[in-house]
């Protein structure tokens, strides 16, 4: 074999690799846009951050309360309630279907948030 | 203003509303005199001398015990609160009873009522509560609350009682909270408080105590009660209201026309004032400075016609 043929074979391969796995590329980044990679949410100092998320149907939103007192994660719509989240505590809730979903904490009702929850474009 | 008419306005007896115009806080060190509204500090010295006659009947408040927070702004609230009942003990006239303005417990935890309820025994007076946002926190929210100390109470903990001749009411404004909102009434206490204080003369000097402030300290902490103006207007006609709150770890006071307003300071973590950090959350104080902080509140009903004297009691400093 000749250094040109090996360059060019080596460089079908190459192209033959990147063809292959550009669908494999696209294929993963559509099904994290469908099932989604947990989204995490922040309590810190009386505030949830970010207070507005975007996700998409199926997604797992998980808070954390990283505050010296405790918080509540509460639907406006009654859909979800946390019980009372101490220091480092957890709440996760998967969101299925699309559409606004207002929460609060129920002892300090001035921290309010909101998940919007959305099918990916295309 | 004099009216021959009225029993209660002979001047030369005291009336309750007399008595009530001039209630003694035990606190900081400083007396607060309120002349035409506006407050006065003088010496602690000076105040003690204007004590010198003993007052005919006292009462305490005690706030935000937090039994169960052990994070770095007090790591021993049990210890703090341990303290609070010491200096309660030490009192040279012992209170009448002691009002308790909420959040007893960090958790509602059956142990952390459990230790509170030992601790505040030892005062030897009888207790009056009323509930904190942190004392509904039970998978049936106030269960533990109203089973402990909603004897005889309405609703979700709210009650009326006489003592010498001063109506309380204990408010509770933490249920029930609305996004966005403030600290909340609602429909059904309110029409509760005014038939409670349907029947009585003007003359009687209210006492009312609730959780967090029923004025507005500051919204953007959530520090008011969205509904509080209701009561108070129900309020406006009695000659002497004073307004008992807890819940912000600070003592702040207001006088509107006959309606005076004070909030106590927390026997467990101090919070800053409003605005003054990113947060409401537990304020970090260098631990030598803490108790100073810290404290309680007495009040007594002295006979007399000096305007509203207010001191209140560090637990150090």
């Amino acid at each position: 074999m000749t250094l040109a043929s090996a360059l060019i074979r080596a460089h079908i391969r190459e192209r033959l690799a990147a063809a292959l796995a550009l669908p494999i590329v696209a294929l993963a980044a559509s099904s994290i846009a469908m099932a989604g990679e947990p989204v995490t949410i922040r309590i810190d100092n009386f505030t949830f951050g970010p207070e507005t998320v975007t996700v998409a149907p199926g997604t797992k939103v998980i808070w954390i309360n990283g505050d010296d007192i405790p918080h509540t994660v509460v639907s406006q719509t009654k859909l979800f309630r946390s019980k009372a989240l101490d220091t480092d505590d957890r709440y996760t809730f998967t969101f299925d279907a699309p559409g606004e979903y207002p929460y609060f904490c129920s002892l300090h009702p001035h921290m309010t948030g909101k998940v919007v929850v959305k099918a990916p474009a295309g | 203003m004099h009216d021959p008419t009225d029993p209660n306005d002979d001047p030369t007896r005291p009336s309750r509303r007399g008595a009530l115009e001039c209630m003694v806080w035990a606190g900081t060190g400083l007396l607060w005199t309120l002349g035409g509204g506006l407050p006065r500090a003088v010496g602690l010295e000076r105040a003690l001398a204007a004590e010198a006659s003993p007052a005919p009947f006292s009462f305490l408040q005690i706030s935000d015990s937090h039994v169960g927070f052990n994070k770095p702004a007090n790591p021993d609230a049990l210890g703090t609160l341990r303290e609070a009942v010491e200096k309660i003990r030490t009192l040279p006239q012992k209170p009448s009873f002691i009002i308790h303005t909420g959040d007893i417990s960090h958790l509602s935890k059956d142990r952390e009522f459990d230790d509170a309820d030992q601790i505040l025994r030892e005062t030897g007076v009888p207790m009056f509560y009323v509930p904190g946002e942190h004392d509904l926190l039970d998978d049936e929210p106030g269960r533990a609350y109203l089973d402990r100390y909603g004897k005889g109470s309405r609703g979700a903990g709210w009650y009326s009682f006489d003592q010498n001749g001063v109506h309380f009411i204990g408010l509770v404004n933490v249920v029930d909270l609305k996004a966005g909102g403030l600290g909340n009434l609602g429909a059904e206490q309110l029409d509760w408080l005014e038939k409670d204080i349907a029947g009585l003369s003007s003359s009687k000097p209210i006492v009312v105590f609730a959780h967090i402030p029923l004025w507005t300290v500051y919204p953007e902490w959530g520090w008011g009660t969205q509904d509080g103006a209701r009561a108070l207007a129900l309020l406006k006609r009695f000659g002497s209201v004073t307004v008992l709150n807890g819940h912000i770890h600070q003592i702040i006071q207001k006088v509107e026309g006959t309606i005076a307003f004070h909030t106590a300071r927390s026997t467990a973590f101090p919070q800053p004032a409003p605005g003054s950090a990113p947060s409401p959350g537990p304020m970090k104080v260098p631990a030598g400075e803490l108790r100073q902080h810290l404290g309680i509140a007495s009040v007594s009903l002295v006979h007399g016609n000096e305007p509203l004297a207010v001191i209140d009691t560090p637990l150090a400093g």
